[in-house]
């Protein structure tokens, strides 16, 4: 029997885990991030992402789980311009799971942020809490156009009007790769064995994902990285993704 | 209670027991053209304004309104709260007013404790409208399912649904339990099916001593459960935003400031109705000058100390240094909303001072302009903190701008129709002034009065 003190601490733990099976992880090198976009184009299609058309474009009502966001230092003609991959941070300390009142959104075994489309009831309140604002809401139910509807990706779900959508770190490819794991007599997924979409279509390997309880992972090596940074890391979230800020010379 | 106090209470002389009864119950029991046209037209504004473009964003999304990446939340989450906080006025009024036994009360409770249930069910119908799929609204409730799926109480928007659930069941237990004997005067004056149904309503009151004694200490004990509920129900609405982290959102302020700000608006909103109601329904002689400058001096003193909050938020915000938040003060002060943030600031600080004149507080047509205007400052409030703070959170790279749609002006306008049209449909159902305790008011009977 655990005392209720055991029992308060047990539930003050992120998503009420000693600790993680697999805690996976992405560290972005940007000083290698050239703001090329590959990493969102093949975001939208691995993820089924709907193609929101102009108008709705320009009212701000895309669909991009990873975004590219462009900052400018200095005054012109002395500018340099940095690139930030934006995409859900898979916060432990997630502000947005405890906002959500039908549990849409909780944390997993893996250490992941997970979105469940179909308990969402679409009160937004995560995308308000979420600091990084890397929380989707699909203000209509998006159709494709042929031949288009043929590329959509039959391990994902396609979502309805009303309901709120994130980075899952393809949690996908994750599952077929435990499931490999599984059926090999292995105990682990391997380091590498899992890349989502983004990782693999990165041509300068900015980014790097891997499990960070594994100590002999690329990503557990980089996260090390004396130029490592978590954003916004003074609002307590407790961001899993790590990036590696970029050094001028 | 003097004599003299007593004597204020009507400006027109004191009415006699059975006047109170024909004038109250004339306005339940006879009914003319005028009042269908008002109903049905209300009723028609509602539904074209209100239910047809709600109809329409049920079809394509919420997407028809003018919401988007940055600003998920819009109009309606501001429409809620000012609505919430309009409902603030009645039972919670009522309940204080009752314990401290302010004798201007009793004219003027039953009419503030409908608003209150009228504009909880209109804040009820803007989560609704707000929701992306309003047809799975029910998962917010604790109901068994195969999945074993329970809400989760850490949410705010939970402590919400618990909240505001709460506090319309005890708004309405209040309301009714104060009708009763009411409801029996109506069976005694009407004849057929409405007897009947009055018999059924109002319990088979009697009006013997025990129970007018037990009406009395119920009544008291729900004035005292519904006060600290009252209270809580707006500080859970503020927690909606407090709880996170989004500058401009994230004050210990909150929960006073719009609590404050609810009866502020609450306050403001019987003013306009007990205009209405002397207007239209000939209530002159109960709803007197003791009532509005009594109100007027209430509105005073809540428009002093909402400006000393909002001062407050200001000075913790410089104080605090983030730049986080300093960014987002200068944007509602200087930005694109600021007209908006000014014209509430003018509405709901300066404005109510010229109530400090007895001239203007004892009039009832400048009285009602200033109720609106402060209506009007406070719809302004909810929106300026609902679009003012959370298009620009903290990444710069992804700050944006929030206009409303016209589907949402269009259901904002529609909301005040269902309010109306509800409380249409309450002064032929309910006695709007309360029979029994109007007469509680009244000099004792003598021969020669």
């Amino acid at each position: 029997m655990s005392t209720i003190a055991e029992k308060l601490r047990a539930y003050s733990k992120p998503g009420y885990y000693d600790e993680f099976d697999y805690h996976w992880t992405m560290t972005i090198d940007l000083d290698r991030c050239t703001g090329c976009e590959a990493c969102v184009v093949a975001c939208q299609a691995e993820n089924n992402l709907p193609i929101v058309g102009e108008e709705r474009f320009a009212q701000k009502r895309e669909i991009k789980w990873i975004r590219i966001e462009r900052y400018w230092e200095g005054e012109y003609p002395n500018i340099k311009m940095g690139f930030i991959p934006m995409l859900c941070q898979q916060c432990d300390d997630a502000p947005c799971e405890t906002a959500c009142p039908v549990y849409a959104t909780y944390h997993n075994q893996d250490g992941l942020n997970t979105q469940i489309y179909n308990r969402c009831i679409g009160t937004r309140t995560c995308a308000v809490y979420c600091p990084y604002e890397v929380r989707y809401f699909n203000w209509f139910t998006y159709t494709w156009d042929e031949p288009l509807e043929q590329q959509l990706n039959p391990d994902v779900t396609v979502r309805e009007k009303g309901v709120m959508e994130k980075c899952t770190f393809c949690i996908q490819r994750i599952r077929i790769a435990k499931d490999n794991a599984k059926d090999d007599d292995r105990r682990r997924v391997r380091d590498g064995e899992v890349v989502p979409a983004c990782v693999q279509s990165c041509p300068t390997e900015a980014l790097v994902f891997g499990d960070s309880n594994d100590p002999d992972a690329k990503v557990s090596k980089l996260m090390q990285d004396e130029r490592g940074y978590k954003v916004l890391e003074e609002l307590g979230t407790t961001p899993s993704i790590v990036y590696l800020t970029k050094v001028h010379s | 209670m003097s004599q003299e106090e007593n004597k204020s209470l009507f400006d027109h002389g004191q009415p006699t027991y059975a006047e109170v009864n024909e004038d109250i119950l004339s306005v339940m029991l006879e009914t003319g053209p005028k009042y269908w046209m008002l109903l049905g037209t209300m009723a028609s504004i509602a539904g074209i304004f209100f239910f047809m473009p709600w109809f329409y964003q049920l079809i394509v999304g919420v997407g028809a309104a003018g919401m988007n990446r940055n600003a998920v939340w819009g109009s309606y989450l501001s429409n809620f709260i000012f609505w919430i906080g309009l409902s603030h006025s009645g039972t919670l009024l009522s309940a204080v007013l009752h314990i401290t036994n302010s004798p201007w009360r009793k004219a003027i409770y039953r009419s503030a404790e409908a608003m209150t249930l009228f504009s909880l069910m209109t804040a009820a119908l803007f989560v609704m409208v707000h929701l992306g799929r309003v047809w799975y609204v029910h998962w917010s409730f604790p109901i068994p399912n195969q999945m074993g799926l329970w809400p989760n109480f850490r949410s705010p928007l939970m402590f919400d649904v618990m909240a505001i659930t709460t506090y319309l069941t005890a708004s309405s237990i209040f309301i009714y339990m104060g009708s009763v004997p009411d409801f029996a005067a109506v069976r005694d004056a009407s004849t057929g099916l409405r007897r009947r149904l009055y018999t059924i309503f109002s319990f088979g009151w009697r009006g013997t001593a025990r129970e007018w004694h037990t009406l009395g200490w119920a009544y008291t004990f729900f004035a005292v459960l519904v006060i600290p509920l009252a209270v809580s129900v707006h500080s859970i609405v503020s927690w909606d935003f407090a709880l996170s982290a989004v500058p401009g959102f994230h004050h210990t302020i909150f929960a006073p400031y719009f609590v404050c700000g609810a009866i502020y608006s609450g306050t403001a909103g019987i003013v306009t109705v007990m205009y209405c109601l002397r207007k239209f329904l000939g209530f002159e002689r109960y709803i007197g000058q003791v009532h509005l400058d009594s109100l007027g001096k209430l509105l005073i003193t809540l428009s002093l100390i909402w400006s000393y909050i909002n001062v407050l938020e200001l000075f913790s915000t410089w104080y605090g240094g983030t730049s986080f938040e300093l960014e987002a003060l200068s944007f509602r002060l200087t930005g694109f909303y600021a007209p908006a943030y000014w014209e509430m600031i003018l509405f709901c600080a300066f404005v109510p001072m010229l109530m400090l004149t007895k001239k203007i507080r004892w009039s009832w047509n400048k009285m009602l302009v200033i109720s609106i205007l402060i209506n009007i400052g406070m719809l302004t409030e909810r929106f300026v903190i609902v679009a003012t703070s959370q298009p620009r959170k903290f990444l710069p790279g992804a700050f944006g701008y929030y206009v409303p749609s016209w589907i949402e002006i269009s259901i904002t306008i529609g909301s005040f129709a269902i309010f109306a049209t509800l409380f249409l449909i309450f002064i032929k159902w309910v006695p709007a002034i309360s029979l029994y305790e109007v007469k509680e008011t009244l000099k004792p009977l003598r021969r020669d009065a």
